[in-house]
């Protein structure tokens, strides 16, 4: 039984969204032997759902717009814990990585004089996200996807990876099975690139898919790789509420970056109620101004609408604890207002927002051309995730590299809209190149198949468990969900996360005696079971990292710490095995600003 | 709460399958892939789906819901006559591999064989492009394709004839209509359409266009236009005459 097949690369990427085939681009264009494994089928990943746009400072609408613009918006966005020279390098090199899509093939919506058009979404100062409709996302991966297949990647769809395998501190490959046969694999390589996305589905209401199980972050962490802020989830403001099968399924930011509103019960526009000082100056002072932004009037300033996500997250919460949501609890969304401003609304509507159009009809029974939609918060992205170095994306191992949501640093805080099809492309492409060289440059860890077999002996224990009845592995998750939903959700408190870790001691026992039936070809059970290990993983990073931020900053609300403190700027928070197998948590200084930087925020703050 | 019964598929060991009976709680706005959840997480937990976004813009979930093909995501329960038990099963154009998932790397292994993007040179001296909106928009809805491979499901010279090495099926040809289409490519595909993808055998039936979730217009705004090019290419002047006539 303790066999399996070999295969051997020189850079394995992990992960087929956006950040993974961008990553094994650029890895193949280095001439090394590039393996790209998929969970699911290849362009299924997460990426397609991203919808609002790419966030870069391309300046085709709006020439005021520069990379130092984009690098001011997001470390600001990101309330100052980012790290900086990520934010630098996406700001500045993300006009290259859209321009080069469309040299690839992708077909962005134009300006009047034939240019990528770009669009108004949250946090940005200027219009920037260059769009396709809204299905940017699939406009992305597909792209990737096309060009990456004459490329010479050998793609192995449906496939788990179940451990990360490392010899002398040193990367050197994984093992996971192929889900048709439920037979493992061992794939050796020289450099492996982690691109596994997020980890949403830790909560219940989500807009993650069932891949969201923070499987990198997982593997990284069992490895002794570092993970850095895992405390700051985004919850985005606008998830569906109802019906209630399709609650948490997105609605895009595009909405409110075309016009669209926010609106309480009593048909109060609640967003101009509270506007941070740090946007004052930024924000529309009246309803009509917010109106003549949207529609790319240059001296108008934005809408409140487009604030940051945690700050309309917590507004929209704000209205309904105090009683002022909609019939299924959360507040409405307005689109069809603006035929009072356009002649043709319904077809601009259809025209920009064909996606959402055809989502609230045909799930919700809704024309959004004629009436609200009504939204809350739901589970989107993770900020947190695997430390890597600015530059190279490699991880604390050597030989690890990560890019996309399943790495930390670029987002700080909070993310802005826009800037995770640009973060994907952008460190996508450094990882894969810094992976090649890495592997040019150094000698290969061999793999220890002793290592291997055990890995493989954990990942088939569920079976084992069958004949001691042991527990449905579904049941353990959606209870793992509804416990991080209730106790580390948007509001926080000291007491409730401290208790989220008594009950994570328990479901870790739970878990272990998840068992599962039927054999191991495609068995959604068995699936479960393994990512239950990871999300258990992460939700204790969370939550450890959560009870370290005394503070509240970004997408991290404490309701006992409402308060940001400036001394919780200066350093991030990062989570690590111990030789014990229990979780430690430490402060890591930020690096120093070097002075431009710094001066590029000041000049921005006007 | 109401319940509803379901007739799923599910293989057997032997390779075979058969129709096993399942009784699902209903709450409102529910889905088929809500029910087969339910399924999955109370009753058949090795039950096998694929399904990613539940969203209708994956294109994971697609199977044949009382016979018809279309995504579970996007099919709610209030839609279907739920006095009867509603059949799900596998799509029957591909392999089967387990439950209500088939193999669907024949594809994959198609969209290789077609001639990649090729741009014409930059437009302006920062090696960028210039292309009007209304010629994006043409090209956009093909490219809206989610790739559920439900078109290629229906197609009945896939369906029923199997001609699966010499056709490459709706998908395909709605792929290479887009980038036959897209304003800067320079490539030429219309000798390999004709000759190696067998754009012939399509007899323009509609099925593809009625089930694409995506709502494209695959036969009459990719099919048709490429069969055009393939006649204007190949076919003698008189025949050309002859259309101009017609139309």
């Amino acid at each position: 039984m303790n066999t399996f097949e070999t295969l051997d690369y020189d850079v394995l990427v992990i992960g087929a969204g956006g950040a993974g085939l961008r990553a094994a681009i650029e890895a193949s264009a280095a001439g090394v032997k590039v393996g790209l494994i998929c969970k699911s089928l290849l362009g299924k990943a997460h990426t397609v759902m991203a919808e609002g746009g790419v966030a870069a400072a391309l300046a085709n609408v709006d020439d005021r717009d520069s990379w130092k613009v984009h690098f001011a918006d997001t470390m600001r966005g990101g309330q100052y814990v980012n790290n900086w020279r990520m934010a630098e390098l996406h700001a500045r090199e993300a006009p290259d990585r859209v321009r080069e899509l469309e040299a690839w093939g992708a077909v962005f919506d134009r300006t009047k004089d034939g240019r990528i058009l770009q669009r108004n979404f949250g946090g940005h100062r200027y219009p920037r996200l260059a769009h396709v409709g809204d299905r940017t996302g699939l406009e992305l991966i597909r792209t990737l996807q096309d060009y990456g297949i004459h490329r010479g990647i050998d793609v192995h769809m449906e496939f788990t990876v179940v451990s990360l395998l490392t010899s002398s501190g040193q990367a050197a490959g994984v093992i996971g099975y192929e889900r048709e046969r439920g037979r493992f694999k061992v794939f050796r390589a020289g450099a492996v690139v982690l691109a596994t996305g997020g980890a949403g589905r830790a909560y219940q209401i989500t807009s993650n898919s069932w891949e969201g199980t923070g499987d990198g972050h997982a593997l990284a962490y069992q490895a002794g790789a570092d993970l850095m802020d895992m405390e700051f989830i985004q919850f985005h403001p606008t998830g569906m509420i109802w019906p209630p099968s399709v609650r948490g399924i997105l609605v895009t930011e595009g909405v409110r970056g075309e016009g669209g509103i926010l609106l309480n019960k009593e048909g109060r526009r609640f967003m101009f109620d509270d506007i941070p000082d740090a946007y004052k100056n930024q924000t529309a002072t009246d309803e009509e101004e917010g109106w003549r932004y949207t529609q790319g009037d240059k001296s108008a300033k934005r809408p409140p609408e487009l604030l940051t996500r945690d700050h309309v997250a917590r507004c929209i919460m704000r209205e309904v604890k105090a009683g002022r949501g909609s019939p299924h609890g959360g507040v409405f969304l307005d689109i069809a207002w603006i035929k009072k401003k356009l002649r043709n609304a319904d077809e601009h509507i259809k025209r920009k927002l064909p996606s959402m159009y055809h989502q609230f009809k045909e799930l919700g029974d809704i024309d959004i051309t004629k009436e609200p939609m009504e939204v809350g918060p739901t589970t989107h992205y993770i900020m947190g995730g695997i430390r890597v170095d600015g530059d190279s994306q490699m991880s604390s191992i050597p030989g690890l590299f990560a890019a996309g949501e399943c790495a930390a640093g670029i987002n700080g805080a909070n993310r802005l809209g826009g800037n995770s099809l640009s973060d994907l492309l952008v460190f996508g492409k450094r990882a894969g190149e810094h992976a090649a060289a890495f592997v040019k440059t150094h000698s290969r860890a061999g793999v220890d198949d002793a290592q291997a077999a055990r890995a493989m002996g954990d990942a088939l224990r569920p079976f084992d468990a069958a004949a001691g009845g042991g527990e449905n592995p579904f049941t353990i998750q959606t209870a793992l969900q509804d416990m991080m939903q209730r106790h580390v959700g948007i509001v926080r408190n000291e007491a409730e996360i401290q208790q989220a870790l008594v009950e994570l001691e328990a479901l870790k026992v739970r878990a272990a005696r998840a068992a599962v039936t039927g054999h191991r070809e495609y068995n959604p059970g068995w699936h479960t079971a393994i990512d239950l290990s990871n999300l258990l993983t992460v939700s204790e990073a969370i939550s450890r990292s959560a009870i370290e931020r005394k503070e509240s900053r970004g997408g991290h609300f404490r309701e006992d710490y409402p308060d940001r403190k400036p001394e919780y700027a200066t350093f991030n928070i990062v989570t690590r095995r111990k030789a014990d197998g229990s979780m430690e948590v430490v402060r890591v200084p930020l690096p120093p600003m070097p002075d431009e930087l710094k001066q590029i925020i000041e000049e921005q703050k006007a | 709460m109401t319940r509803a019964s379901f007739k799923v598929w599910r293989t057997d060991d032997s390779g075979g399958g058969h129709f096993a009976d399942y009784t699902v709680d209903v709450v409102p706005g529910m889905v088929v892939l809500d029910a087969i959840h339910q399924i999955q997480a109370t009753a058949a937990p090795d039950m096998a789906v694929r399904w990613n976004c539940k969203a209708g813009k994956c294109g994971s979930c697609s199977a044949e819901i009382n016979g018809n093909p279309r995504l579970m995501c996007m099919t709610r329960l209030n839609t279907l006559n739920q006095l009867e038990p509603i059949t799900v099963e596998p799509m029957r154009a591909f392999p089967p591999i387990k439950d209500l998932v088939t193999d669907v790397s024949w594809n994959f292994r198609v969209k290789q064989t077609i001639t990649p993007f090729t741009p014409r040179p930059a437009d302006a001296p920062d090696g960028t492009w210039r292309m009007r909106q209304q010629d994006v928009d043409r090209v956009q809805e093909f490219r809206k394709c989610i790739e559920c491979f439900l078109c290629q499901d229906v197609c009945h010279i896939l369906r029923d004839h199997h001609l699966h090495d010499e056709f490459i099926g709706p998908r395909f040809l709605t792929f290479a209509a887009a980038l036959e289409m897209n304003p800067l490519d320079a490539a030429d595909r219309v000798p390999a359409l004709k000759e190696q993808h067998g754009i012939g055998y399509c007899n323009i039936t509609r099925c593809c266009t009625k089930v694409c979730p995506e709502h494209i217009t695959i036969t009459e705004n990719a099919i048709i236009p490429l069969k055009e090019r393939v006649v204007d290419r190949y076919f003698d002047p008189v025949t050309k005459l002859f259309r101009m006539f017609q139309s």
